[in-house]
């Protein structure tokens, strides 16, 4: 059973970004977002982390694709993307493709040439991933919220000096 | 044997009966709706098929049902037809969390009164909440039309405000129940002897509002506003993919009037479980308290769509940002202050 709903989210989630990449319309783009999303929520789900999962799709399939949605939506191209305009860019995209395919293919191979259900050490309730965020990892915690904040408010005041102008 | 009935069985004829109790009440509650709205403006309401017009919402659906369905040329036809369906769906799977009451013996056999119980209830009904978001955004955007357009525009920056209320009314709640399943927060509540909504009542305000702006219900109903927008986002729907779009709406309704029952008032306990004298109402079946509040607040609903005007959208926008999530924040620190100093 494990290994089934393992295979499926898995190819789902490839599947939905590979579908993302090839498709030209915005909307469909984001869709197939939605389902890689939701899958790899799966996943996390298959790990028994519950709380991950949710949060990836509450944060990622809901929040995140909804605004992208609001944005094409209003932006509305008709006939797709234009084509790229840099002739380099695809190289570039390659070569780093190659290097991060490599770094994912590697640890894969070296590791779990047979892939088995790794149990977690502490099973990832969400009592225990509150304790282990606000007590062990407080600092990263707090630094990463001081990170997020600080870009938000960026993003306010970028806005607020292109709209005095 | 057991294995089969405890784990197929029993949870097959569940499903069922939860899915026919959703319905059925919408079916009643469009009836009550229409009759109630009559009765608050000064008409009569529906009152022709059957008696009082209690058949009405059934020869609506067998309308529905049998109409013919219309898609226009201009659509996105995949999404136009998939968005109906997501809305239906993520309305009707989240009751699987709703605890209807406490165990039940037949037979011998324990049977709790609820699908599932997750230890992250709260976050999978959240989760399911703004997935069924993008059944009224795409649903608008496939239509390919003015109107419908507007309306998803308003509805995605609608929805995405007053989750954030939403979630945050929340979190004061967790503070005491210290748990994010549904059945355990009753449980706190039985234990504490109090209904949360008596040492919370900021996040019970700021959660049903949200809750009436995020099942699309008047005062906040701009993503479908009539007098504006012809239908809103289900303008180019008709026949089946339509019912499912207002099936969906009161199934919120419904929905978000259980969750205000569960988190707030106590779920399946009587009221005062803190005052010993009112003992004799134990002997009423914990289900019946249960959906005595729901429909209480599903009439409160009703009442607030009778009778109040539709906002309009910058204040719809104000009211969330600058009132109700700056509120919660306040209630979330006062109420995590209280909590250490007691402690």
């Amino acid at each position: 059973m494990y290994y089934f709903l393992f295979l499926i989210l898995s190819i789902m989630a490839v599947g939905g970004v590979i579908g993302m990449i090839l498709s030209r319309n915005q909307a469909y783009n984001a869709l197939f977002l939605v389902l890689s999303f939701a899958s790899l929520g799966g996943l996390y789900a298959l790990l028994d982390a519950p709380f991950i999962a949710t949060i990836q799709i509450i944060i990622y399939a809901g929040a995140i694709i909804v605004l992208f949605l609001f944005v094409i939506m209003i932006i509305n191209l008709k006939k797709g993307l234009p084509q790229e305009r840099k002739k380099w860019i695809p190289y570039l995209a390659i070569f780093l493709g190659v290097i991060f395919l490599f770094q994912i293919i590697y640890p894969v191979i070296s590791n779990l040439i047979f892939f088995k259900q790794q149990k977690g050490i502490i099973e990832g309730s969400p009592l225990n991933l509150g304790s282990a965020l606000f007590s062990e990892y407080l600092y990263p915690f707090e630094i990463t919220s001081l990170i997020i904040i600080i870009a938000l408010i960026g993003a306010v005041v970028l806005l607020k000096r292109k709209g005095a102008k | 044997m057991s294995i089969f009935i405890d784990f197929v069985l029993i949870p097959i004829i569940k499903i069922l009966v939860i899915v026919t109790f959703v319905f059925v009440s919408v079916l009643i509650l469009i009836w009550i709706e229409r009759r109630f709205q009559g009765f608050v403006q000064s008409r009569l309401g529906p009152n022709r098929v059957g008696p009082q017009g209690i058949l009405q919402s059934v020869a609506d659906a067998i309308k529905l049902l049998t109409k013919e369905d219309v898609i226009p040329n201009q659509v996105d036809r995949f999404i136009f037809n998939i968005s109906p369906i997501i809305a239906f769906v993520t309305a009707l799977v989240v009751f699987a969390l709703i605890p209807f009451g406490a165990e039940l013996n037949i037979f011998g056999r324990k049977i709790t009164l609820y699908l599932a119980d997750l230890n992250i209830g709260l976050l999978f009904i959240i989760g399911f909440n703004s997935i069924g978001v993008f059944g009224i955004i795409l649903g608008g955007w496939a239509a390919k039309s003015k109107y419908p357009l507007l309306g998803s525009l308003r509805s995605a920056s609608q929805m995405i405000s007053y989750e954030v209320a939403l979630i945050m009314s929340l979190v004061s709640v967790l503070f005491f129940s210290r748990s994010l399943s549904l059945v355990e927060i009753v449980k706190a509540q039985q234990e504490m002897k109090v209904w949360f909504a008596f040492i919370q009542p900021l996040a019970f305000f700021i959660f049903f509002i949200a809750g009436v702006a995020e099942s699309n219900r008047l005062p906040f109903d701009l993503p479908e506003a009539e007098s504006e927008l012809v239908g809103g986002f289900h303008t180019e729907y008709s026949g089946m993919k339509f019912a499912f779009y207002f099936v969906a709406e009161f199934a919120h309704v419904i929905f978000f009037s259980a969750l205000v029952t569960v988190l707030f008032f106590g779920g399946w306990l009587r009221p005062f479980p803190n005052v010993d004298w009112l003992n004799f109402l134990d002997y009423i079946p914990p289900v019946f308290w249960f959906l005595g509040k729901l429909a209480f607040f599903v009439f409160i609903f009703m009442w607030i769509r009778a009778t109040w005007p539709r906002y309009r959208y910058d204040q719809l926008e104000m009211i969330s940002w600058k009132w109700l999530i700056p509120l919660a924040l306040v209630n979330i620190f006062i109420t995590g202050l209280i909590v250490i100093l007691v402690k």
